[in-house]
């Protein structure tokens, strides 16, 4: 208890030092150590944007993982398909909404399918079910490029979502005495606002719903709740359904936020990977700690030390890995 | 024994029957890619542990050599004599796959493929981000092998006895490896971890060491490598090989170290001759399905679909026979 006490009183911590840094105007010898304030808030922000974008993804990767033990190393690639078929929708319909809805639906669907055609024959099997995701993995990437070719493409969002919006964080007074508001681009704020609204839904879900009971039950003891007459195979389409689903409803969030691109498939994975090795492997909220974590470890990086940016998302992984094998908020 | 020597024999005539072609890009590629191979089945046949930075490791031995040896970028190159190049290369390859080893190995099962598999990818997005000592995007090219008077390691024959070498020490320093009290020791904690840490067995230490002796084999290939392609880019240590010299080493089987090499064959054969079977930009899809197909009808690869062939063969001949025991074969679930 002592330990955990600690850890919150840190966390606690540095979570006031970064608001205060965000909030306060910045004397002179704080920008000669840190830089300019407006760089820190915008490393700031981009990192929990992206931060919610990883969480979408992994939230789906540790909820399988957590229920089925499978690790989805075709997950990245959901995401991708994801984005494509949302793309193809929006183009088609002309409605941005129907194309992340669309996403959702038919990669949740492909999922369901994955796990009743593949997953279900070898159930228990660990290894072979990950071997069979690589293999599924390296297919699909191949085949969404023969349909989609290596170009990059670009979402275009709703109007309300393009443009930027002034945040109530002053970056620098001018010697005139104005002050100079924050201008940060709406669009990365509306991805961490859906990362938080699907957040809550799943917390909904896990929490207050019979399903979400099954699978909270099933996660602890899977023989025990087949044997109590709950029919495990639907729980598990459902959840893998609702896992690929948020990897291909991610991959148009993210995608009209950056880009959809071959390789991409790859980036989303590496991010679930380590976002759910920081966190814990099949826990919700370990996925959400994780994915501020490395958003925040990713984006600084980038900023401070372009160089040897990931270095520091590889050492937070290795740290995490020494101290607590089982991750942040993972049960050993 | 004989079947080795037959194997042996055609193995040092084959670049006499053979062009320039068969002999570097078919044979010397493939035997390097098996022995990174055979890196992957010493950790995953005998030790149960499924790493995806074996290529990674391979990897960290090539970018060694172009930086501490010559290259043409302007990029470091600090101009070392080859011998010390070879030998910090395998080195820091051996140190980097213990380090790896030392993280993975407090995790068991598939914990480790994800972070074999994360490290793996860390590793080529550092190496391409990062210009001041791997140069980024463009990696480091003109990486030449020593010569040594007229014999120059580039020429087909020549790179093919030292691939084939290479493939040799390591094919049999891991066959007599699984018969040696290390290599039991590690099959055993393969197989019950538990009964072997009571035992007074070290688990964790046998599991790094097998990383280490992983690593070595696999920095070993990764120098070999390094001058084949006479250059290393980021490309060279992507996700897509990474996950390459696991299909080959699954593909073999991982049950004995000549699968590794069968798988590497195979391998190397599909990507230069399948593709001009099927539409040349679907080799993926190719090698993804038979990569699935192997999966799903034989765990222990074509090595086990050869022995099921044997064994029904045998069984259609009246003469009774001792059942073949597999002590060694790539497990499975706890």
């Amino acid at each position: 208890m002592r330990q955990e006490h600690l850890t919150m009183g840190v966390v606690t911590c540095l979570a006031a030092v970064f608001v205060a840094l965000i909030f306060m105007v910045w004397p002179d010898w704080l920008v000669d150590v840190m830089g300019r304030k407006k760089q820190f808030v915008n490393t700031f922000l981009n990192g929990i944007t992206l931060a919610g974008l990883y969480f979408l993804v992994a939230s789906g990767f540790t909820l399988v993982f957590g229920l089925m033990r499978n690790v989805n190393l075709a997950h990245g690639a959901m995401y991708l398909l994801g984005g494509y078929i949302g793309y193809e929708i929006a183009e088609r319909t002309g409605n941005w909404y129907l194309g992340a809805v669309a996403a959702f639906i038919a990669v949740a669907l492909t999922g369901a399918a994955l796990q009743v055609a593949v997953f279900r024959r070898m159930q228990g099997d660990d290894l072979r079910q990950t071997l069979v995701t690589i293999g599924i993995s390296i297919v699909a990437a191949d085949l969404m490029l023969a349909t989609w070719s290596g170009t990059t493409y670009q979402f275009q969002p709703p109007e309300w979502l393009f443009g930027a919006t002034q945040l109530p964080v002053i970056t620098t007074i001018k010697p005139s005495g104005a002050e100079v508001y924050l201008n940060y681009p709406t669009y990365r704020l509306f991805v961490l606002g859906v990362a938080i609204v699907v957040g809550i839904l799943l917390w909904l879900f896990l929490n207050r719903t019979r399903i979400g009971m099954m699978v909270r039950a099933g996660v602890d003891d899977r023989e025990m709740l087949a044997a109590s007459g709950v029919n495990v195979n639907l729980v598990f389409v459902i959840v893998f359904a609702i896992g690929a689903g948020l990897a291909g409803f991610a991959g148009v969030i993210g995608g009209s936020a950056l880009s959809i691109a071959p390789g991409e498939d790859i980036r989303y994975l590496l991010a679930s990977l380590v976002v759910v090795i920081v966190g814990g492997m099949g826990s919700v909220p370990g996925a959400a700690a994780g994915a501020i974590l490395i958003g925040l470890a990713e984006q600084f990086g980038l900023a401070y030390f372009p160089t040897y940016g990931v270095v520091l998302t590889f050492l937070i992984m290795v740290i995490v890995l020494a101290v607590r094998p089982q991750g942040l908020m993972g049960r050993s | 024994m004989g079947k080795y020597i037959v194997l042996a024999a055609l193995l040092l005539a084959y670049p006499t029957f053979v062009g320039d072609f068969f002999t570097f890009q078919i044979g010397a590629y493939a035997l390097l890619l098996g022995t990174v191979a055979l890196s992957l089945q010493v950790l995953g046949g005998y030790g149960g542990m499924v790493s995806l930075s074996q290529l990674t490791v391979a990897g960290i031995a090539g970018y060694t050599v172009a930086i501490l040896g010559d290259n043409t970028t302007n990029v470091m190159g600090l101009g070392w004599p080859w011998w010390c190049v070879v030998t910090a290369a395998i080195a820091i390859a051996a140190i980097a796959a213990s380090l790896i080893g030392a993280i993975s190995v407090r995790t068991e099962g598939i914990y480790t493929i994800m972070i074999t598999l994360a490290i793996a990818v860390s590793f080529f997005y550092f190496v391409r981000q990062n210009y001041p000592v791997f140069n980024g995007f463009t990696g480091l090219a003109g990486v030449e092998p020593p010569r040594f008077g007229a014999l120059y390691l580039r020429d087909p024959a020549p790179f093919y006895y030292l691939s084939l070498a290479i493939a040799a020490v390591f094919f049999w320093a891991v066959r007599y490896e699984r018969h040696a009290t290390f290599g039991l020791a590690l099959q055993a904690i393969r197989d019950n971890p538990r009964r072997m840490a009571a035992l007074g067995y070290n688990v964790p230490l046998h599991r790094v060491a097998a990383h280490a002796l992983a690593g070595v084999i696999a920095g070993t290939a990764g120098v070999a490598l390094v001058w084949f392609n006479g250059r290393i880019s980021p490309g060279t240590v992507g996700v897509d090989v990474a996950i390459d010299i696991l299909i080959i080493a699954v593909i073999g089987g991982m049950r004995h170290p000549i699968g590794p090499f069968i798988g590497a064959l195979v391998f190397v054969l599909l990507e230069n001759f399948a593709i001009d079977l099927i539409d040349r930009e679907r080799f993926n899809t190719v090698i993804g399905l038979c990569f699935l197909a192997i999966v799903f009808l034989s765990p222990d690869g074509l090595l086990g679909l050869f022995d099921k062939a044997r064994q029904a063969v045998r069984a259609d001949t009246p003469k009774p026979q001792e059942p073949r025991k597999h002590p060694d074969k790539l497990h499975h679930n706890r």
